[in-house]
Formats: structure tokens, sequence, C-alpha cells
């Protein structure tokens, strides 16, 4: 089947077998293996990217689901070289070791923090928990999470980006 | 520079490979898209024990885009003898054989591997395989057959020991305690499954990106069960996505994915699913009964500690479990002793702190118990019965600021506070316990090698084939090599993760910074050497005379430490007619030692339960913890940290359930096995407590990977049972336990 995927801002056109999930479209047809597999069960959010700037699991999505939509990977977060304010906040924190469930954290918490919803730690505890981390980062995600939430509630909206 | 300068060491530092993690850069194993890869899929066994009669594979060979279908009677040749199949880290026996015959010793034995041009089509035609088996009869049952366990010596030691006369001590102490505690299979369970991508070359050669712990023990293996030159194969694994000790031996997607490649001469990609990851190696499943007995007082008089745990038919796999009290613990009438069971299972593997977790979990609860027994605090317990020696070894320790962690975790924890009574404390509808425990791990170390490159301009490249399995290998080296040779971190490139650099042991046992570390400060020192060698043939050189120990290193050049004179790298270098130094050495531990060496630590608990919901919600912990040196605080934090976190998960979440009808492990996936989440985790402070070494290594560390998951299962445990008043013996304290009458 024909798709058409708008990845980082890429237009992808593709010939797909109606079986292939996003996941495996992004990191095999597309090489773009910063997002990864974790279960492909829809259990850990390892492959979590965002849709029309909402996040979701790659892995439970089928790629021809999303015929014409826009998709960010953790490849499309840093904008010229400079990295998304969560991907900072992620090296300063120290929010990751091995670092395999890292882009799916951080696309999962640029979701989190676009959806609004999270305003407590516990909330930010809450609403992260589909992203399993076996390292056990997550004092360090919470703290990369809450500082990026207190610093956009202290400045002005930044323009486009998720 | 005899004296290290400290401009890097002990300060907090970022990872230097987080921007490649946080972009999406850093490539792991099965995403190396070669051209003309092909996908390899694994068919494992429906059975736990017999005999393949017969594989269908006409209706998988018939899918358009399918290449071939492997199996062990369609296969290029494999080592025959079990020997080429061991491996450095493997238990004694005789290691299971991929594809080699038509014997199921497992279920979930890997039985084919199906080869396509794409993973969607392998994957389906995968699932179109069937075999025929002749069913034999099989014994998973742990629990049903631990009383068959028995003492397994190996090299002629067994992991028992035996002072003094515990049975007839305990007869005769006032306060006695007899425990049974249980821990079940656990999964280590990376995110990262297992993956290889064998790039093929030709047929006398092969490079695979694979994700292990040990590069070069996967290399070796790899020649020796494909009869290959050693270094004709090359293993690469810049980038690991966790261990937790299941990557230390090569994992069958290894030899599956080099087959597949040499007799298709073509690059082959395989990974494993979620679901094979349960088919690999696992903390082994134990039974631990402790019988204590204590003077009024709380002085021990006798303490017996007995441990059964299980194996597989075809290796026997133990760790030390029952020793670690003799270190802790003044007692003059001890038994220990070790059992093993075997079952038609799959080997276990090292997880996380192997023995120490298992042990200090049944040795702290019971220590628990005991105090309460005596009517004692439980740290007032310990510490009247603190031991400054190794009474196994009969040896000082090396250093033991073990009573400095009780101190400061205990006073950060505010453990004054606490009510001894059982179910005295609460928050609203929620009981509170306060429970804690101690934590002890040897601190090793292992030969290793390691190369440091300096160039005229000032960069440096370290190298060293050991692995990041996500401690921050990559920042310690950085680290090190920045601040033996005087330059900023920035000019410093880390490498790792390849079989063809100098050697290094796999990563793990908390002891690649003591090993890896110490070969690269050796490296490091021969660079200075050449350095200040060649600058002394400078004409009328000012640091003509100068030994080593009176220059230094900066990023300029090499200047002395008292005299304002200095040479720079590059008339140095001038001097010699090179533009770059490259010297590559070697550090080993000093077998002579007359010290033991081992890193401890003090955990406290804090939980909450509503007892008529039964969720126990871990909402604090401090784990103080006396390592040695520490190099960079920030990624030594995280270490305890994450531990800290699998050590929740030990005590609350944690359990694979086995359907002994089939002999399978039943539960295969992460919503049925649990781990810890981001909710289940609340604050963890950790504490590093102050310990100088001089005599462990020239390096003064002892590590920090393991130490944060031993003990804290036992504090959590023991808090429980502050709360509640139940002492929930097996693990992990789920709701049922708790709400059972």
């Amino acid at each position: 089947m024909m798709v058409t995927l708008h990845v980082n801002g890429v237009a992808n056109k593709l010939t797909l077998a109606p079986w292939t999930t996003l996941l495996d479209t992004l990191r095999i047809h597309l090489g773009l293996t910063g997002t990864k597999k974790g279960c492909d069960h829809g259990q850990c959010g390892a492959c979590t990217v965002l849709v029309d700037g909402r996040r979701i699991n790659s892995c439970l999505t089928l790629a021809v689901m999303k015929d014409g939509a826009q998709i960010t990977t953790i490849e499309g977060l840093a904008k010229d070289g400079a990295l998304h304010p969560i991907q900072r906040a992620f090296i300063d924190h120290d929010a990751f070791q091995c670092g395999y469930c890292t882009p799916g954290q951080i696309c999962s918490a640029v979701g989190l923090i676009a959806e609004g919803r999270a305003h407590t730690a516990d909330e930010v505890r809450e609403l992260m928990s589909g992203n399993i981390c076996r390292c056990g980062a997550y004092p360090n995600i919470l703290a990369a999470i809450e500082q990026v939430i207190s610093q956009k509630s202290a400045a002005p909206p930044r323009d486009g980006g998720p | 520079m005899a004296n290290m300068s400290t401009s890097y060491l002990g300060k907090p530092t970022s990872r230097v490979d987080g921007r490649a993690k946080v972009t999406g850069a850093a490539k792991y194993a099965a995403e190396h898209n070669v051209s003309g890869l092909a996908y390899g899929f694994v068919v494992t066994s429906a059975i736990a024990k017999g005999r393949i009669l017969r594989i269908h594979t006409t209706d998988a060979l018939s899918v358009p885009g399918m290449l071939d279908v492997f199996t062990h009677d369609h296969r290029p040749k494999l080592a025959a003898s079990a020997e080429k199949y061991g491996d450095e880290v493997a238990p004694p026996g005789s290691p299971f054989r991929p594809l080699y015959d038509d014997r199921i010793r497992f279920s979930g034995q890997p039985v084919a591997l199906v080869v396509a041009e794409e993973l969607e089509t392998a994957r389906f035609a995968a699932s179109l395989i069937r075999v025929d088996y002749e069913q034999q009869q099989h014994v998973t049952d742990f629990e049903a057959h631990h009383g068959r366990a028995r003492v397994v010596s190996e090299n002629g030691e067994s992991q028992s020991h035996k002072r003094g006369n515990a049975a007839k001590a305990f007869s005769q102490a006032p306060v006695r305690i007899e425990v049974e505690y249980r821990i079940p299979v656990e999964h280590h369970n990376p995110m990262e499954m297992f993956g290889a991508t064998a790039v093929w070359e030709d047929d006398d050669r092969i490079t695979v990106y694979n994700k292990t712990q040990g590069p070069q023990n996967c290399r070796n293996y790899v020649a020796n069960v494909f009869g290959m030159a050693q270094d004709a194969v090359r293993i690469l694994s810049p980038y690991v996505g966790g261990g937790f000790g299941s990557g230390l031996r090569p994992q069958y997607e290894l030899p599956l994915a080099v087959l597949a490649a040499r007799a298709l001469r073509r690059s082959v990609q395989v990974a494993l699913t979620r679901q094979q990851m349960f088919t690999i190696g696992y903390r082994a499943a134990n039974i631990q009964s402790l019988a204590l007995a204590a003077e009024r007082d709380g002085k021990l008089a006798s303490f017996r500690h007995q441990w059964v745990g299980m194996t597989s038919q075809f290796e026997n796999f133990q760790r030390n479990y029952v020793t670690w009290s003799s270190l802790l613990y003044k007692c003059d009438n001890v038994e220990l002793v070790q059992k093993l069971v075997k079952l038609d299972q799959n080997t276990p593997c090292d997880m996380r702190a192997p023995g120490g977790a298992e042990g200090l979990f049944a040795i702290e609860c019971a220590t628990d118990e005991l105090a309460y027994a005596a009517g004692l605090d439980p740290l007032t317990l310990r510490l009247s019965n603190y031991s400054d020696k190794d009474q196994i070894e009969d040896k000082p320790y090396s250093s033991k600021e073990l009573r400095e962690c009780y101190r400061q975790g205990a006073e950060k924890f505010g453990w004054s506070k606490r009510n001894p009574q059982p179910r005295s404390m609460k928050d609203g509808n929620e009981l509170v316990g306060w429970g804690m425990a101690t934590g002890i791990w040897e601190a090793m170390q292992m030969k290793a090698s390691a190369k440091a490159v300096l160039t005229a301009n000032g960069s440096v490249e370290i190298s060293s084939a050991t692995a990041d399995i996500g401690p921050g290998t990559y920042t310690m080296m950085t680290q090190l090599a920045a601040d033996m040779l005087g330059v900023p971190i920035e000019h410093v490139t880390a490498k790792l993760g390849d079989s063809a650099l100098p050697d290094a042991p796999v990563e793990g046992g908390s002891f690649t910074t003591s090993s890896v570390g110490c070969a690269i400060q050796a490296a490091c020192r021969e660079v200075q050497k050449e350095l200040l060698r060649l600058a002394q043939r400078i004409p009328r050189s000012p640091l003509a005379g100068a030994k080593l120990e009176d220059v230094t290193l900066a990023e300029d050049g090499i200047r002395h430490k008292s005299k304002n004179v200095e040479v720079s790298l590059a008339d140095a270098m001038r001097a010699g007619n090179i533009d770059r130094i490259e010297k590559e050495a070697s550090a080993e531990p000093n077998e002579k030692s007359k010290y033991s060496h081992y890193t401890h630590s003090a955990v406290f608990a804090e939980i909450k339960v509503d007892e008529q919901i039964g969720v126990v919600r871990v909402t604090r912990i401090v784990n103080a913890v006396a390592a040695g040196r520490i190099l960079n605080p920030k990624l030594a934090a995280s270490q305890i940290l994450g531990a800290v976190v699998g050590g929740i998960g030990m005590a609350l979440h944690e359990e694979t359930l086995t359907d002994n009808r089939f002999g399978r492990f039943m539960t295969h996936n992460l919503a049925d096995y649990h781990v810890p989440v981001n909710a289940d985790v609340h604050a963890i402070d950790v504490i590093f407590v102050n310990e100088k070494d001089d005599e462990i290594n020239p390096l003064g560390v002892k590590g920090v990977g393991e130490i944060g998951i031993v003990g804290t299962a036992a504090a959590i445990a023991n808090a429980v049972y502050h709360a509640t008043g139940k002492r929930v013996r097996d693990l992990p304290i789920t709701i049922d336990k708790l709400l059972r009458p």
C-alpha cells in the first residue's frame, strides 16, 4: 500500500505491507532507529513518538493508519543542532543510564507537557508510568520534566515545535 | 605526577554519551541496517524435555521473500564439543549448544531460525513452522522438588562454611528464631532485547554488532563455535540497552545470526522478542532457611543459614549466597550451606548483585526478626554484633565505613524518631512502616588493559574492550584520561564495546571502574613518562633532571611543579620526531593482599499501606553507601538510585511464574512481569560516606553498580512488618499476601 508519512517535517512516500507497524516503518524503512522496540506489545513505551502532537505507542499503530499524519520522532526534536529543553534537562539531571528507553521517555515527556495535565510531582509520575525505565532513572526523569514544566510556566510560550 | 590532580575526579560530570542518547543517534545492536540485510526470527521449543522428531518447514519456505529455515538438521557445521560453547563466565557444566541436536533441554529453547528478506516475512513464516516432538516427563516444579537439593562442590569448593558448634549454641541461647524465606524466579528484562547484526564479509571473517556486556567474551565464543581464528571475529557493542547480568554470557541470538550469515553469505540480523527474553537466564528461585540465636543483650550466639536454589540439568549455577553474615556479624558458632536442585529449565544467570541481593534479603530480614525477638532496636542489634574482621578468610578489611553508613543513614532518615512497636505509626488511613537493612558487596578487580593516545595538538583517545551498559563507562574513561593527561574532557574520545580494543573483562560485578580504570591510569602514566623523556631530549631542556613526580601535565604542555618552566606538547613531540604518543598498559589485582575488600551500605525504608487495599508504596528510601573513592558523584548516585529501584521491584513486583504442566515460564511479557514504573518510585536519598582506601587499588575505588540493590528488599520487607505486624517471607510482597488473614 502507498502511504505518505510526514516524519520530522519531511514527507516520505512509502510502499508498505499493510501489517507493517509504524515502529518498524520508522526503524527499518526510514532508518530512524532512535525510536526503540522494547516489547512490540504496547507494554513498555520505548516506541513512543508524537503523532499530530500526541504521544502514542508506535508499535501498536500500523503505518497505514497514519497516512498523511505529522510524526515527530526523537531525531526531530533538536532544531539546528540545539537540543530541545527536555533533551537538555535529561542530560543535566542524568535521567537515563543505558539510554534505550530514553527516546520514548523524552517523546512522552514532550507529549505530557503539551497535554498540560501534569501540575504536581505525583501527576508527572502517574502520567509518565507508561514508559518503563529498567535502569531505574525515574527520580531523575521526574526532576528533568519538573524543571522544564517550571521553566515553561515562568517563561512565555515558545512558538512552534511540539 | 605521582599524585594525581583531581581536576575531574570526584566532580559531578554529565555523561559524555548523553547527547547521542537523547537525540536517538546512539545505535544499538539491532539498529545497524547494513546493505543487503536479511532478518532472522527464532522459533522456540513448546515442550520442556524430549526430542525433536521432525520440523515441518515447507509452508514457511513457500512464503514469498523467504530465504531459509535453519534447524539442527539443516545448518552449517558447528563445534561438537560442549566445551567450545563455554565462555569466560560460564558456570561449571556442559553449556547449551543452540541448534546443535534434536534434544530439548528446556521450554523456550531455540529450535529453528527463519530467515527472510523482510522482518514481517520472517515473523509470519515462523508462525507456520510445526515441530513434532517425542515428549518426556519434565521436572520444573522447584517447590515440589527442592527437597532433592544437594551440596555441589566445584573445583573442590562449595560455598559451605562451618565454625564452632552452631546447633549446640542455638539450643542453649535464650533468644531464638527459625525462619524460611523465598525468592521467586526473576528476569532481568533490560529494555533492549538481545540482538545481533552479523555483517558478512567473506567466509573467513565476521563482524557482529551484538548486545553484550563483554565483546571479547562473545568474540571468543563465536571463534570457538565456528572454528574461526579469534582475530577473524569482531564484536561491536558501543551501546548496550541494559544488561543487569543477562548479557554477561553470549545469548543464542549471536550464534544464530552468525550461522545464518555464513550459510547465506549475506548479513543477517536476529533480535529476540520480549517473550523470548524469558527463555534466557534468570535469577534462580530459592528457599533460604535461617536459625539465629542470641543472648538477651542481642549478642549473636549461633547463625545457621541454608540456601537451596535451582539450576539446569546441564550446568551448576551458584554464587555466594550464605557467607555474607560472617562478614557483617561477629559470631563463633556458624553453619552455612548451599544446595542445588537440577530442573528441566535453562541455566540461571547473574542478575543484579547475584548472591548478595538474595542472601542479604534473608539475612537482613532474619536479623530484624531476631531484634524483635530480643526486644532490641534492629540497628542497635546490628551495631552490637559489628565485625571488624572477615571471619571466613580471617582477614581485616582494607576499609569498612559501615558504622558511618549506619550513622549518617539513620540521621538523614530520622530513625531515632521511630516507634519500634509494629502498627504504631500512621498517616491518615495508612499504616506507616520504617525498616532498615545492611548491604554488602565484594569490591573486585580483574585484569584489564587500556590504550592511551596523546597527539601533539592535545587531543586524547582512550580505549579498552569493555562495555557501557549504562553505568557511565565512557564518562569514567574520559574523566580519568583528561585528569591524568591534563586536557579538558572535551578533547578526550573514549572507545569501548569493540573486541579489537585492548583486553578487558566483561562489564559486571561492579568491577569495571577498578579494573579498566586502573588500566587507564597505568596507560596514561606511560604516556606521561614518554612525554617527560622526550621533553628532556630538547637541548638545554628546562625539565632536565626532573622526575615524573616533579612535573604535571596541562593543556599546553608539561610543566615543572615548583619551578616556573614548561615544555609544550608540540616541542616535546618534535624532539622525538613524532606527532603522537601511544601507550598500552595493563593493571591487575594484588592477589597477595592481606585484606578483604568489600563495599557496604545501610538502607532505610519507609512504606505506607492502606490495610483495606493492601497496596504497599515505598515513600522514602535513604541509602548510605561506603564504596571507597567516588570518581563521579552524579553518575554514581544514579547507579544507586537505579539499583534501589531494582530493589523495590524485587520486594514488591517481580516474579516469573512457572506453569509446571507445560514446564514453562508463563509470565513472559511486561504486562504480567511487573517492574517498577515512575509512579512506584518516590524519594530516594543517596549518601556516599567518605571512605579512603589506599590499599585496594591505585585509584582507591570499590565500584557502585551492585551495592544499591543489596539490602533494599530486606529494608522494605522489614518496613512492611513494622507497618502491619505481618511478616511476609516470600517475595514479592503482593496485595494477596498482605490481605490474607
